[in-house]
């Protein structure tokens, strides 16, 4: 017995320190990566990254134009995409017990949510700036949205599915009808963690570059127009950052640490909220 | 076998079967339910007497494989008539569950959700409305002060009172239990059990309990329950005390179940 106890104490160390190394194997990784970000971003983070344009090779600027083309495409591509994906979620949470439909979408949903970003800016390319001749703002916000939808979708079904069956019955149970219990008592209960599914979808276009490339693409100057080419910061950092020009350079480190810094932000606000719900006031 | 055991029926049972898909969980239950009375459905686990408890607001119709046949009347009209209004048949007969189940919204307008699906009353009538229901379910001295906070942030207790003061607001007629008190804790169950006896003077009781001694406690009729069959169904006190079958008495004698 003692031998069996002693046997299971080892496993149990063993187990342990593979776990920790593991932690600390990828903690490493990431800590070097925010540490070179924080490095190289933080001396280029001046004044100027904030109230100047995109600047010409060569010369001194800023980021004005990329920050804004970025925030006004995120905030239209969540505007578009998230109505969008509740509705769905709501409707193979609360209604895709029975039929084909359901489960269809749900397969079609989870292709969606692991096709490779770039697929998405391709197909935008194809169905949308092949047909007004331009590239546009309007063109990236919707790749956005098609990104934004699968991730909703998915958390708003996930989390209705967590609101205990007994309050939909309780509902019922006064007589009201579906939609008044879907409206006034699931997706309230729900409330919390669909919208940390928001913010964590807003997290996850705000840093992607693919999609824009064929949709949005660029734009050197002062723009906020939607119909026309957009600047925006994943884009402006990829170019800058694989330019020969140190000023260039210097402004791509500093657009790579403001998104970093707002992915985390956002990522931390979700769990703040996440977690406000979780507890009982 | 049970139907003339009861006077003054409110609502009376013939032929009910239930299915989960093929499985038969109450069988040919013939039963009556006296008006104004408090009736209580004993027996082991998986009795059913939860399942015949969700036939009379005809709660199994939210999942498709359930189904009943039979008829259940009441005031003489059967409630298994397709043809029966779901959410005006639920406005007569309320119903509370195992687990409290505040929504997630205040406390006022917990009470006020259920009263306004039926009726259009002022800001005005509302509030004492609402008041009136806190106060049957003695509950309206401890929130009086904060109508305005969430529901759930309630103890248990507190919680399922609401959750019966939530049912009465709308007055109905029946009131079904579904083992309120199983999941609180001595004192809230006494605070309920008190509740209960004051409330069958305005409404029909029904209420499914685990727990025999609450059934002896506050409950006129008993009727024990087992494997889908009803075995017997009569005053609580001749139950308890001098029941007509033998396996009504072995089982509230603690010799099986």
């Amino acid at each position: 017995m003692l031998n069996l106890y002693a046997r299971r104490r080892i496993i149990n160390a063993v187990g342990l320190s593979v776990s920790v190394l593991a932690m600390l194997f990828g903690l490493f990784w990431l800590c070097w990566i925010l540490w070179t970000l924080l490095k190289n971003g933080l001396p280029a983070l001046t004044p100027t990254v904030f109230t100047q344009m995109t600047p010409p090779p060569g010369s001194s600027g800023g980021l004005l134009n990329a920050i804004a083309g970025s925030a006004m495409m995120t905030l239209v591509g969540t505007l578009i995409g998230t109505p969008i994906g509740i509705l769905a979620g709501t409707y193979l949470a609360e209604f895709g017990q029975r039929g084909w439909m359901a489960p269809l979408t749900r397969f079609i949903n989870d292709v969606l949510l692991s096709a490779p970003s770039i697929v998405i800016g391709l197909f935008v390319y194809e169905i949308y700036v092949v047909r007004v001749k331009h590239f546009s703002g309007w063109a990236g916000a919707l790749a956005l949205s098609i990104l934004v939808i699968p991730i909703v979708i998915r958390t708003t079904e996930n989390m209705l599915r967590l609101v205990p069956s007994t309050l939909r019955e309780a509902a019922a149970a006064l007589g009201a009808p579906q939609w008044k219990v879907i409206n006034f008592v699931t997706l309230r209960a729900a409330r919390a963690g669909i919208l940390t599914g928001v913010l964590l979808a807003v997290a996850r276009i705000s840093g992607e570059t693919a999609p824009l490339l064929f949709t949005a693409l660029n734009n050197q100057f002062w723009n906020n127009h939607m119909s026309q080419p957009m600047a925006n910061l994943p884009v402006v950092i990829f170019q800058f950052a694989m330019s020969p020009y140190a000023d260039w350079q210097q402004l791509a480190w500093a657009g790579a640490l403001l998104i970093t810094v707002s992915v985390l932000t956002l990522n931390i606000l979700a769990r703040v909220v996440f977690r406000q719900s979780a507890t009982p006031h | 076998m049970n139907i003339d055991t009861v006077i003054n029926p409110k609502i009376i049972i013939k032929d009910l079967n239930f299915y989960y898909g093929n499985f038969r969980a109450l069988k040919d239950i013939n039963l009556s339910i006296a008006e104004k009375m408090v009736t209580a459905f004993i027996g082991p686990s998986g009795c059913g007497k939860s399942t015949l408890l969700r036939t009379f607001n005809r709660m199994y119709q939210l999942y498709p494989k359930q189904k009943a046949t039979g008829e259940i009347m009441l005031d003489g009209e059967n409630i298994l008539d397709p043809k029966q209004d779901l959410n005006m048949l639920r406005a007569k007969i309320g119903m509370v569950f195992q687990k409290p189940t505040p929504f997630p919204m205040s406390i006022y307008d917990n009470i006020a959700f259920g009263v306004k699906l039926y009726e259009n009353l002022s800001k005005h009538d509302m509030e004492t409305r609402v008041e009136w229901a806190l106060r049957k379910a003695a509950l309206w001295g401890e929130v009086k002060d904060i109508l305005k906070q969430s529901g759930t942030g309630l103890s248990g207790g507190q919680q399922q009172r609401l959750c019966i003061a939530r049912a009465i607001a709308v007055k109905p007629q029946v009131l079904l239990l579904d083992e309120p008190t199983s999941a609180l804790d001595p004192i809230s169950t006494a605070h309920i059990e008190k509740l209960i006896d004051e409330l069958k003077e305005d409404f029909t009781i029904v209420i499914v309990t685990h727990n025999m001694q609450q059934a002896a406690r506050i409950s006129d009729y008993t009727a024990y329950m087992y494997l889908g069959d009803l075995i017997e169904l009569g005053e609580t006190s001749s139950v308890f005390t001098n029941p007509k079958r033998k396996e009504t008495e072995d089982y509230i004698t603690g010799r099986f179940g």
